[in-house]
């Protein structure tokens, strides 16, 4: 095998995803190692479509991601397409846990007007891996 | 011979100072505006009106929800000001943990419309008051003499368009920080012929 065939199939390797489901598991092995679980998708679907009334207006996590995850979303003010959450829809959806829980910590406050529990993020985790 | 000569040579020069002033004058700085950052320099050759952004963390983090803005369309104080309120950036969450926020701040700062001297970048810092820190691209005098001729039937009531804060539906390649009007194709009516 030549050097430049052994390269390749070291780069296909790397580029080959790990498995859908090994990042989402992992997040919830740390919010489990804060004390939550275990993590119910039914409790997840419920609060994806909780509306919150802030600033005038109704909010809920379909407001920019769609009342299905697997379907893209869209900012509602500039109408910028958002891909899917769900990872059978978007592998790159719940694939780097420093983004999950920056877009968490964000989206959670201007939703909700508060951070997000470990249990919580583990069951809107739960309900989207599973879909 | 002599006076030939010199009469010739008057002209060539005359006309090469003339062609210098035409190159170095005109809004988009010409050769000589493509001078302090990096990006600016790799902008040169290429048709963008300000430097393209070509540095990831800002792109990941401020081209999620809109159009990645190029640091040359607001002058640095803007920028200071946006990146001071993210938590509340135009009713949305945007916040970054310290670091992040640190050195996008210094990456908006280094590359703004009053520190790069290319294209038009200059052109829109000028037009800013010194007193004034838009927050808004869309606020600065420049943007809004270069788009006053257009009708609201074609930005705020085109559904495909909405808000001139959405550049990239008329500007095809706004992306890459082309402006000029031959890129112009306005989502729902056509290309914008000026």
């Amino acid at each position: 095998m030549t050097t430049r065939t052994t390269s390749a199939g070291i780069v296909l390797a790397l580029l080959l995803p790990a498995g859908v489901g090994a990042a989402p598991d992992a997040i919830q092995a740390s919010y489990r190692a804060q004390g939550a679980g275990p993590f119910d998708a039914q409790a997840g679907a419920s609060a994806w479509q909780r509306n919150i009334a802030a600033a005038g207006e109704t909010r809920s996590c379909s407001t920019c991601h769609g009342a299905d995850p697997r379907q893209p979303g869209r900012h509602p003010r500039t109408g910028k397409r958002i891909e899917p959450l769900a990872p059978s829809a978007n592998p790159q959806a719940l694939a780097d846990e420093g983004n999950v829980e920056k877009w968490f910590a964000r989206n959670c406050k201007w939703t909700w007007g508060r951070e997000c529990s470990a249990q919580e993020k583990g069951d809107l985790v739960e309900y989207l891996k599973q879909l | 011979m002599h006076k030939t000569l010199g009469l010739t040579s008057a002209a060539v020069l005359g006309l090469l100072a003339i062609a210098g002033l035409a190159v170095g004058s005109d809004e988009r700085g010409g050769w000589w505006g493509a001078r302090g950052s990096e990006e600016a320099r790799e902008s040169r050759f290429s048709r963008a009106d300000v430097p393209s952004v070509s540095f990831a963390p800002y792109t990941d983090a401020c081209g999620s929800c809109h159009l990645a803005y190029q640091p040359g369309l607001l002058p640095a104080r803007s920028w200071d000001r946006i990146m001071a309120t993210l938590s509340d950036h135009f009713g949305d969450n945007a916040e970054l943990d310290p670091a992040a926020n640190a050195e996008i701040r210094r990456y908006l700062a280094d590359n703004a419309s009053d520190r790069t001297g290319f294209g038009r970048a200059p052109a829109f810092a000028r037009s800013v008051a010194a007193a004034e820190a838009p927050l808004r691209i869309t606020d600065t005098p420049y943007f809004r003499h270069k788009h006053h001729e257009l009708p609201q039937r074609l930005v705020a009531e085109n559904p495909q368009v909405r808000s001139f804060s959405n550049c990239q539906a008329c500007h095809r390649n706004a992306e890459k920080g082309v402006y000029g009007e031959h890129d112009i194709v306005i989502a729902g009516y056509g290309r914008w012929d000026d």
